[in-house]
């Protein structure tokens, strides 16, 4: 055996941050309320879980203040599962942020489902060791996101709804506009930094690399196995699904045949045969229906 | 020569893009149709129980563990090892492993993902350190005779280890620019071809 030993670590580095987020792809996070809850997902392949007090589907049906979840609460979903545990904060809440760090989650989510704390700015990523996951709709706000430290980025989608079209709207923005800044030359990227609002050596960076510099994601509305596919053969790297599991009849098989396809998302046999005889998926509300539209917060 | 990546979940597509910056043809597996075609795989970083999951839904996890028992040269690198390791001390109950390295390993052995860390290796046959990232990493807590280990951390634990074809890592060789070890699995794969 070699006798020499490493040199130090370095922890909360870029690399560690977004590697996570490279671990998760081609994998199903499942939103979860309680322990039990997290076992399911966990028993079904789960990749991780999104700890929080009431899915996006309830926190439209009870109105007022949605916030962090307590804290006992995110303990119980650590205690009860291996894989990694996300958890959710206001927008700007930054407090909530270092509450959540301070607990040992894995990755926190500065999501629009929660009420927003602050109406200008959004948290400091960078000053966290933690990760950090934000919601865009489209590549300006994505890169907006990015430049204040963010390590995943997820298409925001109508979260509670059960309705996909939001998600993937938001993702072929976001893919579009990526391969239509590849295609510009440099005097065309000045401009594209301008229209889209964003960090010019971001822009310069997608044109050169043709993908964003972190692992982008799904969410916002999935609710069937067909769902997941869909969005991974847009161009997603893994999927969020929220309401769409445990709002449904059958949460254990449902959520199962989601991961297989996910996986499987390029192959209509496999698709078909994890779609049969899952029972009602969640009954979700359709985009037109909706009073509030969660996909407006965030800046 | 065609070197298969396991592409149930997780960092698949990183080891891909090694391997072929190298100059060699590697293919996803995600079929047994698949995994008959390749004459190496690489068991990449994801989530272990799901890849377990996925391995016999998929029908794999079967032919794959025969394929291993002929002597088929495979990778593990992180959740890979898991699925390598002869012995997973805290595993789910229902978790299966190959057993083609005689090591036991303990799941997310340093902590969570705020205590993941980049360092520095030293490895037996490399001439200048290799960067090494450690996300939620495994740690080996104990290793068989026919074991030979070719990094330790600074703890003097096991970092990568041999077992006759079969290689295993802690850590991520694919998430930085280094290729030294992929480029060491896939020159040794061609040699046991030659033989």
């Amino acid at each position: 055996m070699s006798d020499q030993s490493s040199t130090s670590r370095t922890t909360g580095t870029q690399l560690v941050k977004r590697g996570l987020a490279e671990m998760l792809k081609g994998g199903v996070i499942m939103d979860v309320v309680t322990p039990e809850q997290a076992k399911i997902a966990e028993d079904a392949g789960a990749v991780a879980v999104m700890a929080l007090e009431r899915v996006p589907a309830d926190i439209r049906v009870d109105g007022g203040v949605a916030r962090m979840s307590d804290p006992e609460m995110i303990d119980g979903i650590q205690a009860a599962v291996s894989i990694p545990v996300m958890a959710k904060a206001r927008i700007g809440h930054f407090v909530e942020a270092q509450i959540l760090e301070s607990l040992g989650v894995d990755y926190v989510d500065e999501s629009e489902v929660l009420t927003p704390a602050d109406e200008a700015h959004h948290i400091d990523k960078w000053a966290f060791k933690v990760p950090f996951v934000c919601g865009a709709t489209n590549l300006g706000e994505a890169l907006r996101r990015i430049s204040e430290g963010a390590c995943m980025i997820r298409s925001k989608g109508e979260a509670g709804t059960g309705d996909v079209v939001q998600a993937v709207r938001h993702l072929r923005s976001i893919l579009g506009d990526i391969k239509k800044v590849g295609q510009a030359d440099g005097p065309e990227l000045f401009d594209w930094a301008k229209k889209i609002q964003a960090p010019l050596p971001l822009v310069q960076e997608i044109a050169e690399t043709g993908e964003l510099p972190v692992p982008l994601f799904c969410a916002g509305g999935l609710a069937t196995p067909a769902d997941a596919a869909l969005a991974m053969q847009l161009g997603a790297q893994s999927v969020f699904v929220g309401s769409g599991i445990f709002k449904s009849d059958n949460p254990a098989p449902r959520a199962r045949a989601i991961v297989e396809a996910t996986t499987n998302f390029n192959d209509p046999s496999i698709l078909a045969k994890v779609s049969r005889g899952l029972g009602a998926p969640m009954t979700g509300i359709a985009m037109d229906e909706l009073d509030v539209q969660f996909e407006d917060r965030g800046w | 020569m065609t070197i298969g990546v396991l592409a149930l979940q997780g960092a698949f597509r990183a080891h891909i893009l090694a391997l072929r910056s190298l100059g060699y043809d590697a293919v996803e597996v995600r079929t047994p149709a698949q995994l008959a075609e390749v004459d190496a795989l690489v068991m990449p970083g994801g989530e272990s129980t799901t890849m377990s999951m996925l391995l016999e839904s998929s029908e794999l996890f079967e032919p794959l563990s025969a394929r291993l028992a002929e002597g088929m040269p495979a990778l593990g690198t992180c959740a890979g090892l898991i699925l390598l390791a002869a012995e997973i001390e805290d595993g789910r109950p229902d978790q299966r492993s190959f057993g083609a390295l005689d090591i036991s390993v303990q799941r997310n052995g340093y902590g969570r993902q705020i205590e993941s860390f980049e360092t520095e290796l030293h490895v037996e046959g490399f001439d200048s350190p290799m960067p090494a990232v450690f996300i939620r990493a495994p740690r080996v807590t104990r290793t068989g005779e026919s074991v030979e280990v070719l990094a330790t951390n600074d703890l003097g634990e096991p970092v990568i280890v041999r077992s006759g074809k079969v290689f295993g890592t802690a850590f991520h060789p694919e998430l930085s620019s280094d290729t030294r070890l992929h480029r060491l699995f896939a020159e040794s794969v061609a040699y046991w071809r030659s033989k």
